[in-house]
């Protein structure tokens, strides 16, 4: 191997890349938008969730219930119907998601009683949302009723709680989805940017006839690749850095972790797609069919089976089984981990070693993908 | 390497098929050091399958072809070392500079350093681009960007240099230009192997190989091609109109064929003087009226319609 026709390559893929706008506007651009669509677009936390309360009683006791949904970050109060029907249209427009209605004997029976009780309506439309929804309500009411039991004027002489859970949250503290998912979207434009770029870069030139000279050439196969895939590798790795430091400094991801494992884990992914990229385009010598077949082989099973969004776990068996194939889901285990965690190489051994398998694998099999023949 | 007592290329009994299709048919020739072999025939006569089969990058179907002492079917890589290049389609970067082209391929020919600055500047010069370095290859007119690919392909200094019609859609002048290169190199002892199907280019080699459906129809040096006997004597013919001139020509009795060369037709006939008498007459029936009727010499355009057939599917040259 002859490192001069490796920089030669190199040089000439970097300087077509600098003149091709389109290709400037994928490592540069795309990045940066990919980032902000999915970072800000994917969320999958409920908060604000549109309420309307329909209080029969206005007295100061429901008062201060409404005051409580009112405080939390979970629900915004945006109506007081006066009526059933009111009630109904709101949620039949979809105004609120949820309705709460307060008895006009609530006060009473709180206070004769210790047994008052408050409708709660639920538009389960999307049951996620709802199921969520309905969670924090409870615990605002319950919240409220452990407050009443406590005051001095419900004084018991038994605790009405004989157990309580104190429960504390780890590594993502404040149960920001956002933390959980903003890692896995580095991971999903990585995917995006690297199988764009590399699965052009032979097929162009089988499409423009510039390679029938290059394999008129002695420049080797291995050669080829290395010089080829060296250039892409400097960009995907700045677009990487971007994008992470997008993740922390932007979108406020904790980052726990330990640096060098990120860039090293990094750079396997990267050597994955890259190679990933490049042997699609030493098959497929369309520019358009090595894209299309670039976005399906890349993109598609790291959107869907990654788990950057939808919990593997939750997957039916099969299709997690399928997902060991998909080489994102280890990256995205890995940059989990090394963000929220603060894990090092040695906890992440399995898919560390998972993703070097790969690694190898594709750069032999892409090595190897390229004829110098037409035929 | 005994190089010196072996032809530079040969190729016995070589045959490329495409699925059915046979496109180059049991080819056998050879090539000595320093000769300009011009390749001539129609568009898919196989003259680039062969040449393709002689760089490495086709792999024949049987037969065997020498390059510079190798085997194109087991050593292709190293008959590449050996080997300069243009192919059929202009296959420089268009987006990279006439320079950064000129270094790709010195790092790619992996031309030492030492010597390097000196040929880049040589096929500068030669491609007449001096001043123009830094000027992308995508707004080069064809006859600059012709010659760079030749200064590119040359950049090592090859012993063989293959050339598939390097000369299509350049004006006359940088043909002529293109041409007087080409005998440099040979007189440096080059070997030079060259398809085009511009018939006036034959008349520049030192031997033509005529193909056509794949078959060698002739291997011969441009004056023994014009002396073949063409089975009758050629007269030159302007007439109008010229469309009807040559379907009366074909029908005439005495004309064993006749082909149209620009704004002439070419007749063959089995006896000159007869014809020139009574032809006259034929044609003044079908209404055309001759405005020159002449005896010529054949060239090697004639003799290859005369053996390919006048449908000669590659634009026919300036005779």
């Amino acid at each position: 191997m002859r490192l001069r026709r490796v920089r030669a390559i190199a040089v000439k893929e970097m300087l077509q890349v600098w003149r091709d706008p389109i290709s400037l506007m994928i490592a540069l651009l795309m990045p940066f938008m990919q980032m902000m669509l999915l970072g800000y677009g994917v969320s999958l936390d409920v908060k604000h969730v549109p309420v309307c309360a329909f209080d029969r009683e206005d007295s100061q006791e429901s008062r201060a219930l409404l005051q409580r949904f009112q405080a939390s970050q979970y629900f915004r109060l945006v109506a007081t119907p006066r009526d059933y029907a009111a009630v109904k249209r709101a949620l039949d427009r979809g105004t609120c998601r949820l309705a709460l209605v307060i008895p006009p004997d609530f006060t009473e029976r709180l206070g004769d009683l210790r047994q008052s009780s408050v409708q709660l309506l639920v538009d389960a439309t999307d049951t996620n949302t709802a199921n969520i929804a309905l969670g924090y309500a409870q615990a605002v009411v319950s919240a409220y009723a452990a407050d009443v039991a406590a005051s001095p004027e419900h004084a018991s002489t038994e605790p009405l709680q004989p157990v309580a859970v104190e429960s504390r949250v780890w590594f993502n503290e404040d149960l920001q989805s956002r933390n959980f998912i903003i890692p896995g979207v580095v991971a999903l434009v990585m995917a995006l940017v690297g199988a764009q770029l590399t699965s052009l870069t032979i097929s162009r030139e089988w499409e423009r006839g510039t390679m029938e000279l290059l394999i008129s050439t002695p420049v080797t196969p291995m050669e080829l690749m290395l010089g080829k895939l060296v250039p892409y590798f400097g960009i995907g790795m700045l677009d990487a850095g971007f994008c992470l430091g997008v993740a922390v400094f932007w979108f406020g991801v904790p980052f726990r972790g330990d640096t060098a494992v990120l860039i090293f884990t990094t750079a396997l992914f990267l050597m994955v797609i890259l190679g990933l990229g490049y042997l699609i385009s030493t098959r497929i010598r369309s520019q358009v069919g090595a894209a299309q077949m670039g976005l399906l082989v890349t993109m598609l099973p790291t959107t869907l089976l990654s788990g950057y969004a939808f919990p593997i776990d939750q997957m039916p068996t099969l299709v997690q089984g399928v997902s060991y194939v998909v080489f994102a889901r280890y990256y995205v285990t890995i940059l989990r981990a090394v963000f929220l965690k603060g894990s090092g190489l040695f906890e992440l051994a399995g898919p560390v070693i998972a993703l070097m398998i790969y690694a190898v694998v594709v750069v032999l099999l892409a090595a190897r993908g390229f004829r110098k023949r037409l035929d | 390497m005994n190089a010196v007592d072996r032809s530079p290329i040969q190729v016995e009994d070589l045959v490329k098929r495409f699925g059915s299709f046979v496109a180059v048919d049991h080819l056998s020739f050879r090539i000595e050091r320093g000769e300009i072999v011009g390749f001539l025939g129609p568009n898919g006569a196989g003259k680039s399958t062969t040449i393709r089969m002689l760089c490495g990058l086709l792999r024949p179907s049987a037969g065997r072809a020498m390059v510079a002492g190798f085997d194109v079917s087991r050593d292709p890589e190293k008959v590449k070392t050996q080997i300069g290049y243009m192919s059929q389609k202009f296959s420089l970067y268009p987006d990279l500079t006439v320079m950064e082209n000129l270094r790709f391929f010195g790092g790619i020919y992996h031309v030492s350093r030492d010597v390097l600055p000196e040929r880049i500047a040589s096929a500068v010069s030669m491609a007449g681009l001096a001043g123009r370095e830094d000027a992308l290859v995508a707004t080069l007119a064809g006859g600059w960007k012709q010659r760079l690919a030749l200064g590119c392909a040359i950049l090592h200094r090859p012993p063989i240099l293959f050339l598939d019609e390097p000369t299509s859609g350049v004006d006359p002048q940088s043909r002529r230009r293109f041409w007087d290169l080409i005998h440099s190199f040979a007189a440096d002892g080059v070997t030079v192997l060259v398809s085009t199907h511009y018939m006036d280019e034959a008349e520049y080699c030192n031997r033509i190989a005529l193909i056509d459906r794949g078959r060698l129809l002739q291997f011969a040096n441009p004056g023994t091609l014009r002396r073949q006997p063409l089975g009758g004597d050629l007269l030159l013919l302007e007439c109008d109109p010229l469309g009807a001139g040559l379907a009366a020509l074909r029908s005439a009795p005495d004309a064993i064929d006749a082909a149209l060369f620009g704004s002439s037709i070419h007749v063959l006939v089995r006896d000159a003087a007869a014809s020139m008498s009574a032809l006259p007459a034929h044609l003044a029936r079908s209404g055309v009226r001759i405005e020159r009727i002449a005896r010529i010499e054949p060239t090697i355009e004639d003799v290859f319609v005369r053996m390919v057939g006048a449908d000669l599917a590659g634009g026919h040259g300036q005779s």
